[in-house]
């Protein structure tokens, strides 16, 4: 189908976008990469009266290092991810995942604000940010404010930002020396949405420290598996008992079924998709 | 009738200056405003890649793209490479592996192929296949595709 009619602004800075966006009487959409927005739009499961488009607004796509911290704009594309010796050299994690997060057509447009804003429980920025202890920066017209990746992400689509609040940028911590990170996902075709995944960032690893397993696309929301993490601290990862406690740990989790598999199918995938990336962190 | 807005934009190498409403899509624009028909739709959703085209030197969907976003730039279908000779080694390269049955899939197929002999060149089937995925063909079960990647990759290796 075609996208419903909308009115279309293109800013040029943010401060007009966010002059735009401080307007409570429209339903308002803004466009980022629009490869998640624009197939909604198309099928008309979303029908903005005003579309913002972000493309025009140059501020908000950089990758920069300062200190101990990557800070990435809202519309850096995820192909520029890819090719960033930034990422590449600093976050091992974004590096390891980038080639599963859609196809290269997409990601050469899509971006990380759009990910981010949009909360898709199948999406793997959100897991990816949850296992990095990232810092999501929001801001309106009147005040710029942080939040947690932890507490960003409330629900199915849903997050914690308000009106008149765009994702400007996402901060996350340089990866030191004893960090390792494992990511894995299912899917049906290389590419798709996952139908079971997760992100794994750990201090360290003989024996375990600072252990974060964070399922996506099985829930609605990436969540921390806290039990095994919990259990395998201070643990050797190859330890026989790992993938037992992993498997306890799994009938406690909240596992929501969705269009192609049901939660216990979930359940039993996220137990692969963990084994195997702990397989191959060790 | 909705916002119109006039946008120019550089299609095969011609100037062209156009009103479109907004809602209209690149992929629709291209086919139904200038009559390039190269360059199909599919899913309409991103899934298909069947309107995968060149916008500023990067493959996209056409149909995740609004043509009004297209104001300034510079786009090639598969009419633009046909004449540019960019793809004619790709292209004889699926003539003789018969990497296409109906076609319906080849111009966004060539597209996506393209940039993978332009920028990533690892003569490797299985990178081959990842760049490919978000390509749907339902005829030759992609073997034949990967096989006239791959000898591309390497031809161009030699040159």
């Amino acid at each position: 189908m075609k996208a419903a009619d909308f009115a279309y602004e293109k800013p040029v800075d943010l401060a007009s976008a966010l002059d735009l966006l401080n307007d409570e009487d429209r339903d308002i959409q803004l466009l980022a990469g629009g490869q998640s927005l624009m197939p909604m739009m198309n099928f008309r499961l979303a029908q903005p009266e005003l579309l913002i488009d972000l493309n025009g607004v140059d501020e908000l796509n950089f990758i920069e290092e300062e200190g101990e911290v990557i800070t990435i704009g809202a519309m850096a594309r995820y192909s520029q991810l890819q090719a960033s010796p930034i990422i590449s050299q600093h976050v091992p994690l974004f590096t390891l995942a980038l080639p599963h997060i859609a196809h290269a057509a997409v990601r050469n447009r899509g971006t990380i604000g759009g990910s981010v804003a949009l909360a898709d429980p199948a999406a793997e920025m959100p897991a990816l940010l949850i296992a990095l202890g990232a810092t999501i920066t929001v801001i309106s017209k009147s005040a710029e404010r942080e939040i947690s990746a932890r507490d960003f992400f409330i629900g199915i689509y849903e997050t914690a930002l308000g009106n008149g609040e765009l994702v400007k940028s996402v901060t996350v911590p340089k990866a030191k020396k004893d960090n390792v990170y494992g990511f894995y996902e299912l899917t049906r075709r290389h590419g798709d949405y996952a139908m079971a995944g997760v992100a794994i960032a750990a201090g360290s690893i003989d024996p375990v420290s600072d252990l974060k397993i964070v399922l996506f696309s099985v829930s609605d929301k990436p969540r921390r598996l806290k039990d095994a993490e919990a259990v395998l601290d201070g643990k050797d990862l190859d330890n026989a008992d790992a993938h037992a406690s992993v498997k306890r740990a799994l009938t406690k989790f909240e596992f929501q079924g969705d269009l192609n598999a049901d939660a216990k199918t979930k359940q039993h995938l996220a137990g692969v998709v963990i084994k195997r990336t702990l397989e191959g962190m060790v | 009738m909705g916002q119109t807005e006039n946008i120019t934009l550089t299609v095969n190498d011609e100037q062209v200056t156009e009103s479109v409403p907004v809602r209209l899509n690149l992929v629709d624009f291209l086919r139904n405003n200038l009559g390039l028909t190269g360059s199909h739709v599919g899913c309409e959703h991103g899934v298909c890649g069947a309107c995968t085209l060149e916008v500023d030197g990067v493959m996209v969907r056409g149909c995740l793209m609004l043509a009004v976003q297209a104001d300034g730039s510079s786009i090639t279908t598969i009419e633009g490479l046909g004449e540019n000779q960019r793809a004619a080694d790709l292209q004889d390269a699926f003539k003789r592996n018969n990497s296409l049955q109906c076609g319906y899939c080849t111009p966004g197929m060539m597209a996506s192929a393209l940039e993978y002999v332009e920028t990533i060149r690892n003569p490797d089937r299985d990178a081959i296949r990842e760049h490919l995925s978000g390509n749907y063909c339902r005829c030759t079960g992609y073997q034949s595709i990967v096989d006239a990647v791959l000898e591309v990759v390497e031809e161009r290796a030699k040159r």
